[in-house]
């Protein structure tokens, strides 16, 4: 693919609301899970949830969009800068020229849980307004509308690599014409569905999630809302942040276990290289899925392994975050980013040592590094797979 | 900024439309319309485990992705997918939310994992064998312009065949109320750069609103039924053997500007 430039990028987590929170956490070591109390959630376990949404609403002409993903949207939205650099592309280009690209595995279904659980006797569901909250289109159409663009619009839904998908998708609108540049990313809230979800899987953590551990018992879900501007980069652009490559799959093996060697896992990172005209070697950091599963983060290691034997720092930043699910790709992208501008490996959280089984260069404690292009993994259910690489633009 | 693609292979199904060659007739005015209630036949592509935990929305999707890779006469195992469904698998997730809010009720590992919005998307590439990327999208109302818009791009960025298929079938109650879908529809298109076999297309997103759909009697009571079921003007364009302009809904102020050619 074309090189893209990252002209601006955001992030809000458990980890920080905006990148400064997020370095600080990431420096510190700080994570931003806690014991669940939401009501009605699966008990005994962890959470990585953005508090500082909950009050929030949407500007009055939005308010039919009122729910929690909207509400934390609407906070991802207010950091960094983000809606200024996205203002400023739209006098460069015109506003129907930038498109909205982004990913998200729920949307606002909390909106339909809430709804479900206050109805009556005639069984009705009532008080919201579906096409606006629980529906997937509610999430591009909110930010189109919240940023005053007219380009293409875009729900990607592809469960765990829905925000990544969102950078390399974007990156065919742009390269097949249809937009000169676009809003991508991703947003996924707390909602019961997914939470039972895991919990019917046995797959939720007892604690906080500490992905790659020996001793590692599983996910802590997180939400997230995290966003980009992309931009055909120039040639002045050399040495600012871009995505340099992205790369897709499909395992083909089933529904929710990975092919055990990670056959998809290969085949998606090596096409991002590919796409970016990289060799292993030219990677200084690979932000892994690395859920805390025991299958998954296996898998990601041989597949690893594969393509990088032991040469490569890797790690999973889901210990400070939890597993945002149609978020994380887009999360992960802004640790891509902060890696490459603040020369940091950021080591698994709250593991001691990494599983002895392990053959690929799993870090556990902070390592600066000169890090110039970042390699960011997204796994998902129906064997979806995703890579990107992140880093400066040649 | 117009995308040019050919269609080299089409699957349909609809109540009273089974298969192209039969909806084509139809749609091109030569045979009457007769409404018959639709069953999204078994997948015989996947293993009997796998076909079992299939649901309705799924099997329409395989349906209409085999019909139309086969039309085309390509390997589906080479193709590139974009599956475009606006209520995707609610049928499943009104399942779970039922059991969410039902006391002792628990939901099943099978019920989670067939909830996600890929789930066609992956039992197609489980079905054919395929580790060629996929994206799976949404788009409400505009789901079916969107996702020929999406995939047309692809088609031209990456100078490769794409698989369209888009997919949308009713939701049960309560949600039926809040997002009325009252018949399953589904197509899919092979969609490949330069010139088709089937029509060609030349797309682009456009200020204003779609057009008044104009459909031979009784199909025209479908396109509301689904918001699939809105490409049916694009479908009679094609049937009718093309040269014609025309406008689907994509959003509250765009639309999808289409001229067909034969």
């Amino acid at each position: 693919m074309t090189a893209l430039r990252i002209t601006a990028i955001t992030a809000t987590s458990a980890m920080g609301v905006g990148l400064a929170a997020m370095r600080a956490a990431l420096h510190g070591r700080h994570g931003g899970l806690t014991p669940c109390d939401l009501p009605g959630m699966p008990p005994g376990i962890w959470i990585g949830r953005v508090r500082e949404a909950e009050g929030l609403e949407p500007p009055a002409p939005l308010a039919a969009f009122a729910c929690r993903n909207t509400r934390l949207v609407e906070l991802a939205l207010r950091q960094d800068g983000f809606a200024d650099a996205v203002a400023a592309a739209v006098a460069r280009h015109g506003a129907d020229r930038v498109a909205v690209v982004l990913g998200t595995s729920t949307s606002g279904i909390e909106e339909t849980e809430q709804a479900w659980a206050r109805r009556g006797a005639d069984g009705v569901l009532s008080g919201y307004d579906y096409a606006r909250t629980h529906d997937l289109h509610a999430l591009p159409r909110y930010v189109r509308a919240r940023l005053g663009l007219r380009g293409a619009c875009v729900s990607i839904s592809t469960a765990c690599t829905s925000g990544a998908r969102a950078f390399l998708d974007a990156g065919m609108l742009i390269a097949a014409g249809l937009a000169d540049a676009a809003v991508v990313g991703g947003a996924d809230t707390l909602c019961r569905l997914t939470l039972h979800g895991f919990g019917s899987l046995e797959l939720l953590a007892r604690g906080p999630t500490r992905p790659c551990a020996e001793d590692r018992d599983g996910i802590s879900i997180g939400e997230a809302a995290a966003f980009a501007l992309l931009e055909r980069a120039g040639p002045d652009d050399a040495g600012r942040l871009g995505l340099l490559g992205a790369g897709a799959s499909s395992d083909g093996h089933h529904m929710s276990s990975p092919h055990p060697e990670g056959h998809g896992a290969v085949t998606a990172m090596r096409a991002a290289l590919d796409s970016a005209g990289l060799a292993p070697h030219d990677i200084g950091y690979v932000n892994m899925h690395g859920t805390g599963t025991r299958a998954n983060d296996a898998m990601e290691d041989r597949a690893i392994t594969r393509i990088f034997g032991d040469t490569v720092p890797c790690s999973s930043t889901k210990g400070w975050t939890g597993h945002t699910l149609g978020a994380s790709g887009a999360l992960e992208a802004a640790v891509a980013a902060i890696a490459v501008e603040d020369g940091l490996v950021p080591g698994c959280l709250g593991v001691d040592r990494p599983d002895p089984s392990f053959a690929s260069r799993i870090a556990v404690t902070n390592t600066p590094a000169r890090i110039d292009r970042v390699l960011s993994n997204s796994f998902g259910f129906g064997g979806s797979n995703c890579a990107l690489v992140i880093g400066r633009l040649a | 900024m117009t995308l040019a693609v050919g269609i080299a292979g089409i699957g349909l199904l609809g109540p009273g439309l089974s298969g192209w060659p039969q909806a084509a007739q139809i749609l091109a005015g030569i045979v009457p319309y007769v409404a018959a209630p639709l069953t999204p036949p078994a997948p015989t592509l996947l293993p009997p485990t796998e076909r079992r935990r299939t649901g309705p929305s799924v099997r329409l999707a395989l349906a209409v992705a085999a019909e139309a890779v086969q039309d085309s006469g390509l390997p589906p195992e080479e193709l590139d997918t974009v599956f475009a469904s606006s209520n995707g698998e609610g049928v499943v997730i009104t399942g779970i939310l039922d059991a969410l809010h039902t006391e002792g009720g628990a939901i099943s590992p099978t019920q989670f994992h067939n909830s996600v919005h890929n789930a066609a998307a992956g039992y197609w590439g489980i079905a054919v064998g395929s580790s060629r990327p996929s994206v799976s999208l949404g788009g409400h109302d505009g789901v079916v312009a969107t996702g020929l818009l999406h995939a047309a791009a692809q088609v031209v960025a990456l100078r490769a065949p794409v698989l369209l298929v888009a997919h949308d079938v009713p939701l049960p109650a309560p949600l039926d109320a809040m997002r009325p879908t009252t018949d399953a529809f589904a197509l899919a298109f092979v969609l490949v750069p330069g010139k088709g076999a089937r029509g060609t297309l030349r797309l682009a997103q456009q200020s204003g609103p779609a057009d008044a759909p104009a459909l031979p009697a009784g199909v025209a009571a479908l396109h509301d039924a689904n918001p699939v079921a809105r490409a049916l003007p694009l479908l009679a364009a094609l049937a009718g053997g093309g040269g014609m302009v025309l406008h689907l809904p994509l959003l509250e102020d765009a639309r999808l500007h289409i001229e067909v050619t034969a």
